[in-house]
């Protein structure tokens, strides 16, 4: 969203593609506006307490994805996933199943895979949340990106997101993993179409093109 | 989209407990088991309680009677991987480590997991079961074969933690705050039979928090593993877990713990394998004799029997196993 437009002057946030005022508006609400423009609670939320948020109210909640920092209107019952493509249209995180069972939602969180769709995103503020549009090396892909694409890792792509966020956990615990370890990595992320020893050869390749950078 | 709730991240322990004062207000901890409940509207919430700005619950430390202490927001892949747990109390490790999958076991707790809702499928689908307040146990008569063989009587659930078996094996005690002060639980007195009160899972009150897990020391004679059987490698809940505690010595069996999961609406202790084993060598009778004890008292539903057979062979290898590196 940019903060722009809202009035609110953050200085943080410039702009997120795909996102536009009345797609905002219509997303939250006019009530939740004037939440936006009294809340005070801010403060509070940085010193990583939270006050009561009311329900069906939004509230003002900071995130720090992919090294940015968004102030974003949030119910309380939105979960990462949600809010990660519907406020600010990054949508590299999939929706699957929605209860913790697929991994398509699957995103880092302090350099830890995690699903974002089990994930509040009022839970999220203060953390380090990285997503697949977080691995570009600019406009080229990044190291386990490339690696997907060279060992032909998937097939309808779905799960594919998923899957590299998974391997990149992996190799930022784990510079030098050993198949098993990729295997057991990517063990929560479930791939319809059994492109699984091809996943395993990525993960591989992934980890020589890292070291390399 | 879940329904609608107000949220609170309280800064103390005490704020907490008063927060969850209101109605259907609870515990989030993890969230990995509540929010799936939420969606599911398995039960109402108005207010969750969030405990993760509480770091004072997270953590493994050694308490000074050289027993552990786990806060009780410690993640499940941190108790999987940490080398006390790993060394001292191996079958807590490999629960853990069987739990979910990887990214459930980054953000579950272990406070949650002993504290999860059970899987059955007319609990948490659009059924108004016994547990939910109706007036029938679907699985009765039912798609039970994932429902318990030991323990039931009005209700079929099976306990569905992978970490409890290791942590009762291990004679865990659990320390509670709530508005009345602070109490602790041994894990055997935690969890509630349906046939005590068939609402509720646990013997916590209203407003009650875990805030952490204590293990008695490990002796240096103590040898522990847990097993898990399921239909695929990840996400899925045990069909049978079986979990050992024994303290070995001169080739016996000085003391001994087994516990089960996916047996009973609780994690169960075998007695009956106790009792045999409890004082005698692991030799290839004594351990037939115990794993066809353990199911005596087993009562199948229609379509759970295989959990006899199961049980009883998972119990033999495991012993089996116990017996070779004794
Ligand atoms: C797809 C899937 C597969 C799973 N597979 C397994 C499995 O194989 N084995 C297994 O053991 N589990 C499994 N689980 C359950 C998993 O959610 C738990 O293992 C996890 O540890 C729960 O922890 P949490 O912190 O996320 O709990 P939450 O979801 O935050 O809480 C769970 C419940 O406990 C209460 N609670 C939480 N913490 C406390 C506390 N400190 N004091 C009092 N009450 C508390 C909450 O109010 C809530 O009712 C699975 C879950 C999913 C979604
Ligand atoms: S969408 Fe999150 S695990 Fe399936
Ligand atoms: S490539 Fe189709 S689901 Fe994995």
């Amino acid at each position: 969203m940019n903060n722009e437009e809202n009035g609110e002057k953050t200085g943080q946030c410039r702009c997120v593609h795909g996102f536009t005022r009345r797609g905002f508006l219509t997303s939250v609400g006019v009530g939740a506006m004037a939440a936006l423009a009294t809340s005070g609670r801010l403060s509070a939320a940085q010193e990583g307490a939270v006050a009561e948020r009311a329900a069906e109210k939004a509230v003002v909640i900071t995130l720090t994805v992919n090294d940015r920092s968004h102030r974003l209107l949030v119910e309380p019952r939105w979960s990462l996933l949600y809010v990660l493509r519907e406020q600010l249209g990054l949508t590299g995180a999939k929706v699957g199943c929605e209860r913790g069972e697929c991994g398509a939602c699957t995103v880092l969180i302090d350099d830890l895979p995690r699903y974002a769709c089990l994930t509040l995103a009022v839970e999220a503020e203060g953390r380090r949340i990285t997503t697949l549009e977080g691995l570009m090396a600019g406009e080229e892909l990044g190291p386990v990106q490339q690696a997907f694409v060279e060992e032909d890792a998937m097939q309808c792509g779905y799960c594919t997101p998923g899957q590299i966020m998974s391997v990149e956990g992996l190799l930022r615990a784990r510079p030098q993993p050993d198949q098993a370890e990729i295997r057991q990595a990517v063990s929560g992320n479930l791939c319809r179409c059994g492109a699984y020893p091809h996943i395993v050869k990525a993960g591989l390749r992934a980890a020589e093109l890292k070291a390399k950078r | 989209m879940t329904v609608h709730f107000s949220y609170v991240r309280p800064a103390s322990l005490q704020d907490a407990v008063s927060q969850l004062g209101s109605d259907n207000a609870l515990i989030h901890a993890g969230g990995t088991d509540l929010l799936g409940c939420l969606r599911d509207e398995v039960f109402p919430a108005e207010k969750l309680v969030s405990i993760s700005g509480l770091p004072e619950l997270r953590g493994i430390s050694k308490t000074t009677d050289n027993g552990l202490r786990i806060g009780a927001l410690t993640t499940i892949a941190e108790v999987a991987a940490h080398p006390l747990i790993r060394e001292s109390y191996a079958a807590l490790a490999q629960g853990a480590a069987a739990v979910a999958s990887p990214q459930l076991r980054n953000q579950g707790t272990l406070g949650g997991n002993l504290c999860q809702k059970p899987r059955c499928w007319y609990y948490r689908g659009e059924f108004h079961c016994l547990r939910k307040g109706g007036n029938y146990c679907y699985a009765v008569n039912g798609e039970n074969q994932y429902h318990c063989i030991l323990g039931g009587k009005n209700c079929f659930i099976v306990h569905p933690s992978d970490t409890a078996p290791a942590l009762l094996a291990f004679g865990a005690v659990l320390r509670i705050t709530g508005p009345r002060g602070s109490r602790s639980v041994t894990l055997a007195d935690f969890h509630v039979l349906p046939e005590r009160d068939v609402t509720r899972e646990t013997v916590l009150e209203a407003g009650e928090i875990v805030t952490e897990i204590l293990l008695p020391p490990a002796s240096a004679a103590m040898r522990s593993s847990y097993r898990k059987v399921r239909a695929r490698q990840a996400w899925d809940f045990a069909l049978a877990g079986v979990a050992l505690a024994l303290e070995l010595e001169g080739g016996r069996v000085r003391r001994s713990r087994v516990v089960l999961s996916g047996a009973a609406p609780i994690p169960w202790r075998a007695v009956e394998v106790e009792k045999i084993i409890t004082g005698s060598a692991l030799e290839s009778e004594v351990i037939h004799e115990a794993a066809v004890a353990a199911m005596t008292k087993a009562r199948p539903l229609g379509k759970n029997g295989y959990k006899i057979p199961l049980f009883q062979g998972m119990l033999a290898e495991e012993l089996e196993k116990m017996r070779q590196v004794s």
